[in-house]
């Protein structure tokens, strides 16, 4: 599974990112400039965490005029697994591949915990690893990472079980619905506002986050293929 | 005889307010409104924050201009999810 992790100026999550996909998982990995257009023979495309352009204007706003967007679409739009963490949704969802957008956490404050995260379905290549409602421990760290949408993007998003992550018992952030990660219709492009990249290696203290990647490689190992058949 | 140099096109001033919708709860006005009413400011009902955002632009006419500014807001400079605005256009030296 060849994997491709977008930086953009002020991309800080990058390398954790390639740590997990080339070194943890042993999967080829290719850390792309945001102002490359070619994403070449890529499965796997990753919009990482981090402060693209210094969240200037709006977080992600900027990012999502990068030359390498163009590729990212296209790449999303034939249906290839795209996954954007963090920063990397709040790019998402400017660019349009999601829905709704992130707005100021309800306290205002940046928060960098740990949280609980429930896995809302497991029949997409990012979840087949888990249970339904499996209680995952993963880190947060933003400052706008409190989901958005209006209530009739809203209702859509449950009739089409796009929503993939809520976090359970406490709100950080106070997202609409308590929701921590969305899909597309289509179950390819996923982002999050938690970070699993940073629950992949036992030596930083956890791994919930390792069975997103292992889940995305089993599937492509069986599938021998990057497009999901759903 | 040289060519006439053309003639630069004009340059109008655009002041550009952008504010959450008013249906978006806005956390930091909140936070303000209540500070402000700490402080004995108990009339003080609501407070909204916003972007003030000011940018020159050429343009051959003030519609082309209004329209250029107009584009930039609704592509760019604002998330039409949970954003609104209104600028003001004049002509600029």
């Amino acid at each position: 599974m060849k994997c491709a992790i977008v930086v953009f100026p002020g991309s800080n999550c990058d390398r954790d990112m390639a740590w997990v996909t080339e070194q943890i998982l042993q999967q080829p990995t290719r850390l792309v400039w945001h102002g490359e257009t070619d994403l070449g023979e890529a499965d796997l495309v990753i919009l990482p965490g981090g402060f693209s352009y210094g969240d200037y204007l709006r977080c992600g706003a900027l990012a999502r005029f990068s030359p390498v967007m163009g590729a990212v679409v296209r790449h999303a739009q034939a249906g290839k697994w795209v996954l954007g963490v963090c920063n990397g949704f709040q790019i998402l969802t400017e660019a349009g591949l999601l829905p709704g957008t992130l707005m100021r956490n309800r306290e205002l404050r940046f928060i960098c915990d740990q949280v609980a995260v429930r896995v809302e379905r497991r029949d997409l290549a990012w979840t087949c690893q888990y249970d339904v409602n499996q209680i995952l421990t993963l880190p947060i760290a933003h400052g706008e990472g409190c989901y958005y949408a209006e209530p009739p993007v809203l209702q859509e998003l449950e009739q089409r079980r796009q929503v993939v992550f809520r976090y359970h018992g406490t709100n950080p952030n106070g997202s609409v619905a308590e929701i921590a990660g969305i899909c597309n219709p289509q179950g390819n492009v996923l982002g999050m506002m938690p970070h699993p990249e940073r629950a992949s290696d036992a030596d930083l203290g956890g791994t919930d986050g390792l069975g997103l990647f292992q889940g995305l490689l089993a599937w492509y190992a069986e599938n021998a293929c990057c497009r999901l058949s759903l | 005889m040289p060519p006439e140099p053309p003639t630069p096109l004009p340059v109008y001033r655009a002041e550009i307010y952008i504010t959450l919708k008013p249906s978006v709860l806005d956390p930091a006005g909140t936070a303000i409104t209540k500070g402000l009413q700490q402080q004995q400011y108990e009339g003080v009902q609501q407070v909204r924050i916003g972007k003030y955002i000011e940018l020159t632009l050429t343009a051959t006419d003030p519609a082309t201009a209004h329209a250029q500014v107009e584009r930039m807001c609704q592509e760019v400079l604002t998330n039409p999810v949970i954003e609104t605005y209104r600028f003001t256009l004049e002509a600029g030296r």
